[in-house]
């Protein structure tokens, strides 16, 4: 299963690093990762794979919604589904 | 890969501006249900009900989880109880059933204590009429909705004057709670058979056995969107068109989602813009930001009537069945905005009665003195119903005559429900026309003037 992890907060040292470690350790696979600074937020949005995760989805949530208040960040995980529905015509073939 | 600004976007509307599912209604047919025995009949609605919506809750919260997006209520609608009540005449078991059923399962409200009389009564449709006062006063989640008018059929004034009274017994018999029992209850022209959204929702008997109807929020979404939007009318309805389109995506995955983890068919999705009170997400706030200096004021019908077919034009390209109610809704008590502009004294109910032409779906969560007569409440009831059998659309009535408070106090009823301020009402009676009873004959459909 695809899923969405975005990671929104101000820039600082090792945000990266934490996150996909964090990632690692629950078996989650980073398929790709692009980052930006909007308007002195850092914004980095990781398309992951949860397939081989041993967790349930609001777990994996939660783990990371940890992480991001010990780091004042905000952490979101969600299915890709939501995002080819919200901003792409053609959903037809894709299933959660 | 999507762009941050495609991610931003819809987190923000999530986690900002109130985008929310409001209801996951699982419609289930209870007409393998009726026997000729009161027992036997509950036990199997019983049995029928918790089979199919057992899981409804869990599994609403694990797709609310997955996909970030709040699913606000879960929700159950049935065949209008009349129909399955009417072998046994046993209305009032039914009642402590589906209470009952709607505890057991956690879900927020049940629909479909209902009954279809738009043409005439039977003796025993009377009789489950009357009845609606104490199921609505005795139970917490159940709603009631009783059809008087069709398009084709016209008005059944012998339901609307009997609606007038059953309206103030409800209102009696809560009268410790600001007369709540009739915030669970409404009067509808053309009913649809696939409402997802309370108290209207019951499943219609054109239906399969188990249904999902799904109805999408979203007021503060399009009101965002368009503080951004600085052109000229032809641009405002465009980005309301765009945003539905979207809000409108998030409902058709949900309901997909939700059809197949319950193994009940994909209904509809409902279009409709449901205010909350909490501030940002109300309906009237959009009319304000195209440029209205309070909701009431003239240009609110023109602007929410823009705003109506916008919401429809964008929503209907996102999704594969539209249905149910699918407009602006304008239920006062439950949009902070039109709470606002009553106070002050912006909007009244002939303005509102106005706007219901032009927008789904009707007067809708109205305090008003609660001395107001039965006759007066059957009046505001038959001007309502006679704007959606002449307009071929439904409209609805959910009036409060709040006991023992005068225009000016406020009804509190809390949650979703909100508060409301009481407004004033023309006293002048219509009881001679109310008591003649009978039925308006269905209109001409062409000749259109």
């Amino acid at each position: 299963m695809k899923a969405i992890v975005s990671v929104i907060g101000k820039d600082k040292k090792g945000i990266i690093a934490k996150v996909s470690n964090a990632l690692y350790e629950m078996s989650i696979n980073i398929e790709d990762i692009s980052q930006t600074i909007m308007q002195d937020y850092f914004t980095m949005i990781m398309a992951v794979d949860i397939a081989e995760c041993p967790l349930k989805f609001d777990a994996i949530a939660k783990q990371l919604s940890i992480l991001g208040n010990e780091n004042r960040l905000e952490i979101h995980i969600q299915l890709q589904s939501i995002f080819d529905s919200m901003h792409k015509i053609d959903t037809g073939k894709k299933e959660i | 890969m999507y762009s941050s600004n495609e991610i931003i976007e819809t987190i923000n509307m999530i986690s900002q501006q109130h985008l929310d599912v409001r209801t996951i209604t699982l419609g289930i047919s209870l007409f393998d249900c009726i026997t000729d025995s009161k027992q036997r009949t509950c036990d199997k609605i019983y049995d029928k009900i918790m089979s199919k919506a057992k899981n409804l809750v869990k599994i609403g919260n694990d797709i609310s989880s997955e996909l970030g997006v709040p699913i606000v209520n879960k929700r159950i609608s049935i065949t209008p109880v009349s129909l399955i009540s009417a072998a046994s005449k046993g209305h009032l078991e039914i009642i402590r059933t589906l209470d009952k059923i709607a505890d057991e399962t956690g879900v927020d409200f049940l629909g479909g204590y209902s009954a279809l009389v738009h043409k005439a009564m039977t003796p025993y449709e009377k009789e489950f009429l009357l009845s609606i006062p104490e199921a609505l006063s005795t139970t917490n989640k159940i709603c009631s909705s009783v059809n008087v008018a069709t398009s084709k059929a016209g008005i059944n004034m012998d339901a609307v004057a009997l609606m007038g009274k059953i309206v103030k017994e409800c209102a009696y018999l809560t009268r410790d709670k600001d007369s709540l029992a009739c915030a669970k209850l409404v009067v509808f022209a053309n009913a649809v058979e696939d409402n997802p959204f309370m108290a209207g929702a019951f499943l219609g008997a054109g239906e399969d056995d188990t249904v999902v109807n799904v109805g999408v929020s979203g007021p503060g979404v399009v009101k965002t969107a368009l503080e951004k939007c600085h052109g000229d009318l032809t641009e405002v309805a465009e980005c309301i068109k765009q945003t539905a389109f979207k809000i409108t995506r998030v409902g058709q995955l949900v309901a997909k989602e939700a059809s197949k983890r319950l193994d009940a068919s994909f209904g509809i999705v409902d279009l409709s813009l449901a205010p909350t009170p909490v501030i940002g997400d109300s309906v009237a706030h959009i009319l304000e930001e195209i440029g209205l200096e309070s909701v009431g004021a003239y240009g609110t019908t023109a602007c929410l009537a823009m705003l109506n077919d916008a919401v429809k034009k964008g929503g209907i390209m996102a999704c594969s069945n539209v249905g149910g109610l699918s407009g602006a809704f304008i239920p006062v008590s439950e949009d902070a905005g039109m709470i606002k502009a009553t106070e002050i004294g912006a909007l009244n109910l002939e303005k509102l009665e106005a706007m219901t032409a032009v927008c789904s779906v009707g007067l809708d969560m109205i305090a008003i003195p609660g001395d107001t007569t039965a006759d007066v409440i059957s009046g505001i009831i038959a001007d309502e119903i006679a704007i959606g059998v002449v307009n071929t659309k439904t409209t609805a009535v959910r009036v409060i005559p709040v006991y023992g408070k005068k225009a000016g106090d406020t009804a509190e009823f809390g949650g979703l429900l909100g508060r409301a301020p009481i407004m004033n009402i023309n006293k002048y009676s219509p009881a001679k026309f109310i008591g003649r009873g009978g039925r308006i004959p269905a209109p001409l459909h062409s000749n259109k003037n």
